[in-house]
């Protein structure tokens, strides 16, 4: 009997040890993945996919399973979902994360487990400054470098009367108070803030038109991007005021809104449009493979795969030696589809953010078309306050 | 601009919003008055008008057959749920119902999820009317005008239904008291199903003409569906003259307060302060005024009678 025990428990022994060897490495994926904001979170998983099916089910020359979960936009559920990840999948590495208030529910909790996360939509202030760790990478953006873009944009075209419009909450008012930051020798003459859940602008739209300002500074992402793009162009606005925006038209959106947002501005760090060989691949696949152009949202989820490609190549897939994990996340190894790409010292890009317009690409196509550079190596404005712990 | 020309302005977009509200409460109120029914649902069917519009639209290019596909799909949609779904509910507990037809709103977002994809699609104004019309000094979309139309239209028409058919009769009867006309020979569950369908194919036509000015994507029914609910209170169970001018009401008291309370707020307090509690109370405003005409009129402004709310 006690012999039969210790063979089980031997050949139990054996057969863990031959599975860990030829089980592929775990990543995490967190995203938004249904409910309205749902697309966004669809693009992150969608790009992130594709790299690793073209390097045949790998990254870095690892076999790689990505554990898919859906957050929901729900922090209570997103913290469920990242226990279980950290628990009982015992993951290493976490990617993706859509909202600024999800990253602000799991990201202490990931990477005070020591497990890397690398964020490829939100970077809420915090992250970025005075709770930045070591752990903690993003391939995006800080949340307000895609406003102070369009406010350098607005200040070198010379406008003096800009009105801006959000949805009444934290992320609306970081937006417009990004904006306000980097726009010199104009003034935000009207704030216009509405509730999250309005559909309808015409009672703000009527207000605007009668203030007849030189151009509007709008925040509004997703579904309500769509309506306020609608509404604005139904109302004939846009022949007589400039539209300048952020998350409100974008590959996301286009493709519902189509001609109603031709002649609109939006703020990034990237476009389909960009003409460098790695980009060009990229978005050719990408259209080949899932018939849409990509959003900056599938761009952004296809730099933390290459990032992450880039490492665990490197490392030879040894996630366990952290500081040489770290160096390899650090270096940053790979050509961003963005062109310039390199981590500042809160491991936040530091990157070159553009202006785009909406016109029709070479095949007709509603698209974004790069405008110019308003900003070059740009720096968050929360990098000073973070003080990096040595790993 | 001038304020008096403003005024109009935000006028006429209440006018706007308050006939699509009445082309969603109608059909509820019917449904809620007649079969003491309540159908959280009729958000989704709104959303299913939408998008057969959107789908029709994209494959004829017609924003004719799409008003049509939208409002016979969602009409055929509402009396298959009738007949095969929700009979065995009308003599249930109003909580079961609540509860059932709040799990055909996951199902339906979730079906519309499987077959359109999460994102928004596309659908725009029909051609003719993609332009602003100047009516006394302002510039309004020709669009939302037209809107206004229809839906005026529409009320004449169930007006004429209602108040002057056989049929108009028998549900006018119904709502009244249902064991009664059924006590007199008449088939009550057909009426039943035909009122179903019809409110059904109402709330299908405001989709679809809803569909150029929101985003057409699953769940766009639920926000509307509230607005729907405040209507019907205010204007009466079961009453469809009751939803015709509460609808109006609420589209008019929405948007001024819209327009107006930030505006005022700041004349009143600090502007931090003010821009934070302008949009807030100016979504509120409806429901304060619900809360009023509660208080004051707990049977809403225009009873159809006493036995429809029981």
């Amino acid at each position: 009997m006690h012999k039969l025990v210790i063979a089980l428990i031997a050949a139990g022994c054996v057969s863990s040890a031959a599975l860990a060897q030829t089980s592929p490495l775990k990543i995490g994926f967190v995203a938004e993945l249904s409910g309205p904001q749902a697309p966004l979170g669809q693009d992150q998983y969608d790009a992130l996919m594709m790299l690793i099916e073209q390097n045949g089910g790998k990254l870095g020359g690892v076999p790689v399973q990505v554990i898919k979960e859906d957050s929901q936009l729900k922090p209570d559920v997103a913290n469920q979902v990242v226990d279980k990840l950290l628990e009982k999948d015992k993951v290493q590495i976490i990617t993706g994360v859509t909202f600024s208030n999800i990253m602000m529910a799991v990201h202490k909790k990931i990477t005070d487990k020591g497990v890397f996360l690398i964020g490829s939509n939100a970077g809420p202030s915090p992250v970025a400054g005075a709770q930045c760790s070591p752990y903690f990478f993003s391939t995006s953006w800080q949340n307000d470098n895609q406003a102070e873009v369009v406010g350098k944009y607005a200040s070198d075209k010379g406008y003096k009367n800009v009105i801006a419009m959000a949805p009444n909450y934290q992320a609306g008012k970081d937006f417009v108070a990004g904006f306000k930051r980097s726009f010199k020798g104009g003034t935000v003459t009207d704030e216009i803030y509405t509730p999250l859940n309005q559909q309808d602008f015409s009672a703000e739209l009527a207000q605007v038109a009668s203030k007849k300002p030189d151009a509007l500074y709008v925040f509004y992402p997703g579904g309500l991007g769509v309506n306020f793009v609608k509404q604005f162009q139904q109302a004939g606005l846009n022949k007589s005021i400039t539209v300048m925006s952020t998350s409100t038209v974008d590959g996301s959106t286009l493709p519902a809104l189509r001609d109603a947002a031709l002649g609109m501005l939006s703020g990034t760090f990237w476009g389909p449009d960009f003409p460098n060989e790695a980009n060009q691949k990229f978005v050719a696949a990408f259209e080949k493979k899932y018939n849409r152009i990509p959003s900056q949202y599938a761009a952004q989820s296809y730099d933390a795969a290459q990032l992450l490609d880039s490492a665990l190549r490197k490392t030879k897939g040894k996630v366990d030696d952290k500081k040489a994990f770290h160096a390899a996340l650090k270096a940053a190894d790979f050509k961003s589809i963005r062109g310039n790409f390199k981590f500042g010292t809160n491991q936040f890009p530091v990157q070159d953010m553009y202006m785009f317009d909406v016109a029709k690409d070479s095949q007709g196509r509603v698209s974004l078309r790069t405008v110019s550079k308003p900003l070059v190596n740009h720096v968050d404005a929360y990098a000073a306050q973070c003080v990096m712990k040595a790993l | 601009m001038m304020t008096a020309q403003l005024a109009l302005s935000h006028l006429l977009n209440g006018l706007q919003l308050g006939v699509l509200l009445f082309l969603l409460a109608a059909g509820l109120t019917l449904v809620f008055g007649i079969m003491s029914f309540v159908n959280l649902a009729h958000g989704s069917l709104y959303m299913l008008g939408a998008y057969f519009g959107a789908a029709a639209f994209a494959n004829t290019d017609s924003f004719l057959l799409a008003i049509i596909a939208a409002v016979g799909g969602a009409g055929l949609v509402g009396l298959l749920l009738d007949r095969f779904a929700l009979t065995k509910l009308y003599a249930r507990d109003h909580l079961d119902q609540v509860l059932a037809t709040f799990g055909l709103i996951l199902f339906f977002n979730e079906l519309i999820r499987i077959i359109w994809g999460p994102s928004s699609i596309f659908i725009q104004v029909p051609k003719a009317l993609d332009s602003t019309i100047d009516i006394a000094g302002i510039t309004y979309p020709s669009y939302r005008l037209a809107i206004i139309a229809v839906g005026l239209a529409v009320a004449f028409g169930l007006y004429v239904l209602i108040q002057k058919t056989r049929v108009g009769m028998l549900i006018r009867a119904g709502a009244t008291n249902a064991n009664m006309v059924a006590a007199l020979g008449v088939n009550i569950k057909w009426l039943n199903t035909l009122v179903f369908a019809l409110g059904a194919a109402l709330a299908g036509l405001a989709g679809v003409m809803a569909g150029p000015i929101v985003s057409v994507q699953p769940g766009m029914g639920e926000p509307v569906l509230i607005l729907t609910l405040v209507v019907i209170i205010i204007g009466g169970l079961g009453s469809i003259r009751g939803a015709f001018f509460a609808a109006l009401i609420v589209g008019v008291v929405d948007t001024l307060g819209r327009a107006f309370m930030p505006t005022l707020m700041r004349s009143l307090m600090e502007r931090n302060a003010a821009d934070a509690a302008g949009p807030a109370l100016a979504s509120m405003l409806i429901y304060l005024f619900m809360a009023v005409v509660l208080a004051v009129k707990p049977q809403g402004l225009f009873p159809a009678n006493v036995a429809a709310t029981r």
